[in-house]
C-alpha cells in the first residue's frame, strides 16, 4: 500500500496541476451561500432528544409513528444523549423538581441547539398554576417554538416543526426572533386527494372523493 | 354493610371512638389520636375483622376547626370483603401537636403514604422509619396542601430567566395573570398570620 501511494503521489506531482481557484465575483457568491447550505442541511437532519414527562408523550408517539411520519422531516432519529442531539423536545409538564435536570440537559447539548415546547404545559404551565409546576420552560431555558394544545394534534406539531425548520434555514438572525405560527392551507390542487379523517363512511371510497372520479374515468 | 365493624370498635374502645356514621354506605369511625395505633392493630389482628389491605391514607386540613388536621385511613379486608374508614384529628391552629403514631409496623405498605401525608399536610408520624419528603424536594419550605400555604407561592430550584436575558416577553400576557379567569377564582389572602386571613376562611362567601 505504501508503495502504491508513493507512486501515485509522484505521478500526480509530475503532471501539471489545474488551478481550482475562482476569480472575481464567483468567489464571493460561493461564500454567501454557505450559510444557506448549512441551514438547509441542518433543518433536514435534526437529531431529537425527547424529554417526555407527561401525557403529551402519547401524542408524541403518534407523531413519530407511520401515520404522521416524522421521518419525512429528517427528525425521526432520537438520541438519548444530549451531546448527540440538536433538538430538545420538551413534552409535558415540568415540575420545579425537574427544572434543574432540564436545564442541565440543555446545557449539555452542543451548538447549534434548538428547543421545542410541546403542548400547553411545556409552553406556559397550562392549568397547573401552582406550587409545583414551572410556568413554561422559557422561564428556565431559551425556547424556539411553542406548540399549544392539550395535547396538540400531530398536525399542529408538524406545523411547529416546519416553523422551526424555517427558523433554522433563516440562520442566526431568524433564531433570535420569537417564533410565530403561520396559518397553513391545503394546496388547492390536492384537496380532492386528501383523506377526510373526520368523516365516517360506509363505503371506504367515500373517504377519498377522487377515487370515485378515477373509477368513472376508467369505466 | 359492615356496620358490625363499627359495633366491634365501639365495644372494644368505648369513648375513644368519638363518632361513627355510615353515610352513603361508607362506614366511618373517628377515633382519638391516642388510640390510633391500638385501633389499627385491633382491626388488623382480630380474626373476624382481618383488615389486611390499607387502601389509602391522606390528610385533610380544616382551618376553621380545632383540632385542625384530619388523618383519614381507608381499609379493606380481602378475606372478609368489608371496608372501613378510620379518621383521627390532630394539631392546633399552629400545627402544634400534629402527630400520630406511625402504622408502618402494622401495614408496611403505609410507609410511602405516611411520607406523602407528612410532605403535603405536615402531620408527623411517630415511629416512622424514614420520615422524609417524598414528592417535594428537600429544600421546599412548608406543606403545600395546608390551607395556610399561599396559593401563589412557588419555590423554584432554578432562578427564572428575566425578560432582559430572554430578549423576548416570557411573562404571562393579559388577560392571563395571577387570576387566570378561572371560574373558581383564587382569592388572594393575607398569609402573615393575622386575623384577616382566618376571617376570610371562616366566611368563604365574602370577598375580602
Amino acid at each position: 500500500m505504501g508503495d502504491m501511494n508513493r507512486r501515485a503521489g509522484s505521478a500526480a506531482a509530475s503532471q501539471p496541476t489545474q488551478s481550482l481557484t475562482l476569480d472575481g465575483n464567483e468567489q464571493g457568491f460561493a461564500t454567501t451561500r454557505v450559510d444557506a447550505l448549512l441551514g438547509w442541511a441542518r433543518k433536514y437532519s435534526l437529531f431529537a432528544y425527547p424529554f417526555v414527562t407527561a401525557c403529551c408523550g402519547m401524542e408524541f408517539m403518534a407523531l413519530t409513528s407511520p401515520r404522521f411520519d416524522l421521518a419525512r422531516f429528517g427528525a425521526e432519529a432520537p438520541r438519548f444523549s444530549p451531546r448527540q442531539s440538536d433538538l430538545l423536545w420538551v413534552v409535558g409538564t415540568i415540575s420545579q423538581r425537574q427544572a434543574p435536570v432540564l436545564k442541565r440537559i440543555y446545557e449539555q447539548m452542543m451548538e447549534p441547539k434548538y428547543v421545542l415546547a410541546f403542548g400547553t404545559c411545556a409552553s406556559s404551565g397550562g392549568f397547573y398554576d401552582n406550587y409545583t409546576t414551572v410556568p413554561g420552560i422559557d422561564k428556565i431555558i431559551p425556547t424556539d417554538v411553542y406548540i399549544p394544545g392539550c395535547p396538540p394534534r400531530p398536525e399542529a406539531v408538524l406545523d411547529g416543526l416546519m416553523l422551526l425548520q424555517d427558523k433554522i434555514a433563516g440562520g442566526e438572525a431568524a433564531r433570535r426572533s420569537p417564533g410565530v405560527v403561520k396559518p397553513r392551507f391545503d394546496p388547492p390542487h390536492a384537496v380532492g386527494d386528501l383523506v377526510q379523517l373526520r368523516r365516517s363512511a360506509s363505503d371506504p371510497r367515500d373517504l377519498v372523493p377522487a377515487l370515485h372520479e378515477r373509477e368513472e374515468k376508467a369505466l | 354493610m359492615s356496620e358490625a365493624v363499627l359495633e366491634k370498635l365501639k365495644a372494644r374502645f368505648g369513648s375513644a371512638v368519638l363518632e361513627t356514621h355510615s353515610d352513603f354506605g361508607d362506614d366511618t369511625a373517628v377515633v382519638d389520636a391516642s388510640v390510633w395505633k391500638d385501633v389499627a392493630r385491633f382491626l388488623r389482628e382480630d380474626p373476624s375483622l382481618d383488615f389486611d389491605m390499607p387502601v389509602d391514607l391522606c390528610g385533610v386540613d380544616y382551618p376553621s376547626r380545632t383540632p385542625r388536621m384530619e388523618v383519614v385511613l381507608h381499609l379493606y379486608s380481602v378475606s372478609k370483603r368489608h371496608r372501613v374508614r378510620l379518621k383521627t384529628r390532630v394539631g392546633d391552629e399552629e400545627m402544634d401537636g400534629a402527630e400520630v403514631d406511625s402504622l408502618v409496623a402494622i401495614w408496611p405498605g403505609l410507609d410511602w403514604l405516611e411520607r406523602e401525608v407528612y410532605d403535603m399536610s405536615g402531620v408527623r408520624f411517630r415511629g416512622h422509619p424514614d420520615l422524609r419528603r417524598i414528592l417535594m424536594y428537600p429544600e421546599f419550605e412548608g406543606h403545600p396542601l395546608q390551607k395556610t400555604y399561599p396559593a401563589e407561592r412557588t419555590q423554584p430550584l432554578v432562578p427564572y430567566r428575566t425578560e432582559d436575558e430572554a430578549g423576548v416577553p416570557i411573562q404571562k400576557q393579559p388577560p392571563f395573570g395571577p387570576d387566570e379567569g378561572m371560574p373558581f377564582g383564587r382569592r388572594a389572602l393575607p398569609h402573615d398570620g393575622t386575623s384577616a386571613g382566618e376571617a376570610a376562611w371562616s366566611k368563604p362567601g365574602e370577598e375580602n
